[in-house]
């Protein structure tokens, strides 16, 4: 077995610097890794490109690091709910390139998966297509989008072993598998880490080779962005 | 009378068939739900990665790894499965999602939408919204006929920087139900108690009536 666990998010996120892109699981605020976010704001690293399909909000997810002006650009596909981003974007402070849903994930997982680019329809004839290469197949346009590089992959699971397999929990799912080996080097944070072995490899979602690095996050606040519930009748 | 955000998502609601997969966007589109009939069989996808999304948690029962693309806690019915965001993608591109409902802040005559950016306003993003409607084989789109100020949102050709071109099938409004075609929007029903003229009035883009133009049934 190749062990993949490190002590603490420390080492889990040694050799992060400045000017890095780095790629961000979660979907609003749902699976994100918030231990590695809380380690990248205390490292003080700057001029750092993200991707990751939001923002957070403003005090919590990647918002801690808008906060303190750590984001050079972001790569997402929503970025509402946050008025320091708001800020920062209009202010010329933050740039930013807005993609569409589906195509971030692509890019993530092509890269995951050895495609230099991958033909989607999405954005044909917008301007998210503008300057891009277009093709027909049968008779329908298609985009060329490029395949993300990046230097880390921060992902956050439910549980993991030691030889790094992870298994996801509900819609915290999201785009953490698509970005597992996807960058040179891929964090895994999980809320459990257990002795390889103890999973059943039948329910392993990603398979620890894709995984270099793997700890046990040492506190979730897990925040609902929008809590909607129903009465008991 | 014109139809409320209600009446919309209930016509709509008709064109929910037994065994669809469907998608369905934030504001009206949402509570379409709500009225499909408990005697066919459908499962809504959440983009995030759900199928089988269920009813709001009841209080107490909320959980922070299960929520709605609008980030909503939900719940989910039996025979449902959680993905990720690419195989999520996979169903709505493979065309595996059989129906998409969504809003749009313009639909013009030749089925382009525009419904993700304002100019000169903060552009949230389009979320899944461009995906969504490149891909899916029947686009519904529900919306107000005529902005707040009054003018058409159903045009020749949209203003705003698209969402998408010729994608769109169909148009559920406050007064009336079009079908977009080669020749442009098509009326197919009328809200109860709304004119021809009046939905004449109300589209900039072509309108086309042919015969006798019913009342939707609700």
């Amino acid at each position: 077995m190749i062990r993949k666990e490190v002590a603490n998010v420390k080492d889990a996120l040694a050799g992060v610097t400045n000017n890095m892109t780095l790629m961000l699981g979660g979907f609003g605020l749902s699976g994100i890794p918030e231990n590695a976010i809380a380690e990248l704001v205390q490292l003080n690293v700057t001029n750092l490109t993200c991707i990751s399909n939001n923002a957070g909000v403003d005090d919590f997810g990647l918002g801690l690091l808008l906060q303190k002006k750590q984001i050079k650009k972001m790569v997402s596909s929503y970025v509402g709910e946050n008025e320091e981003f708001e800020r920062q974007m209009l202010s010329g402070e933050l740039a930013v390139e807005l993609i569409p849903q589906g195509t971030l994930a692509e890019r993530c997982r092509a890269a995951q998966a050895g495609f230099p680019a991958i033909y989607t329809p999405a954005g044909y004839g917008t301007e998210v297509a503008e300057g891009k290469e277009t093709r027909e197949f049968n008779g329908k346009m298609y985009v060329l989008e490029y395949a993300f590089k990046a230097d880390f992959a921060f992902v956050k699971a439910w549980k993991g072993d030691t030889a790094g397999n992870l298994i996801f929990k509900g819609t915290a799912r999201n785009f953490n598998p698509c970005m597992c080996g996807a960058a040179k080097i891929t964090v895994a944070e999980v809320e459990e880490l257990v002795p390889a072995g103890t999973l059943n490899p039948n329910e392993i979602h990603i398979p620890g080779i894709f995984v270099q690095r793997i700890f046990q996050g040492a506190k979730y606040e897990k925040r609902i962005e929008q809590r909607t519930v129903r009465q008991k009748s | 009378m014109a139809l409320d955000k209600i009446g919309i998502a209930k016509r709509i609601a008709k064109e929910v068939k037994d065994g669809y997969y469907v998608n369905l966007g934030i504001g009206i589109p949402t509570l379409v739900a709500n009225y499909v009939p408990e005697s066919i069989n459908v499962e809504f996808q959440s983009e995030n990665g759900v199928l089988g999304m269920g009813p709001f948690p009841f209080e107490g029962e909320e959980d922070a790894d299960i929520i709605n693309a609008g980030k909503q806690t939900i719940t989910t019915l039996p025979g449902a499965s959680f993905f990720d965001s690419a195989m999520s993608f996979a169903m709505i591109r493979g065309q595996h999602v059989q129906l998409t409902i969504l809003g749009a802040m313009e639909v013009a005559e030749n089925g382009d939408i525009a419904n993700w950016k304002i100019p000169g306003k903060m552009v949230k993003g389009m979320g899944g919204a461009m995906d969504l409607v490149a891909s899916a084989e029947n686009i519904i789109v529900a919306m107000m006929h005529t902005n707040r100020a009054g003018a058409s949102k159903l045009l020749k050709r949209c203003s705003l920087p698209l969402t998408g071109v010729g994608c769109v099938k169909k148009i559920v409004t406050n007064l009336a139900v079009l079908e977009v075609t080669p020749d442009g929007f098509q009326l197919l029903e009328r809200a109860p108690g709304v004119s021809v003229e009046e939905i004449q009035a109300a589209t900039e883009g072509n309108l086309i009536v042919t015969g006798t133009i019913p009342e939707m049934e609700l």
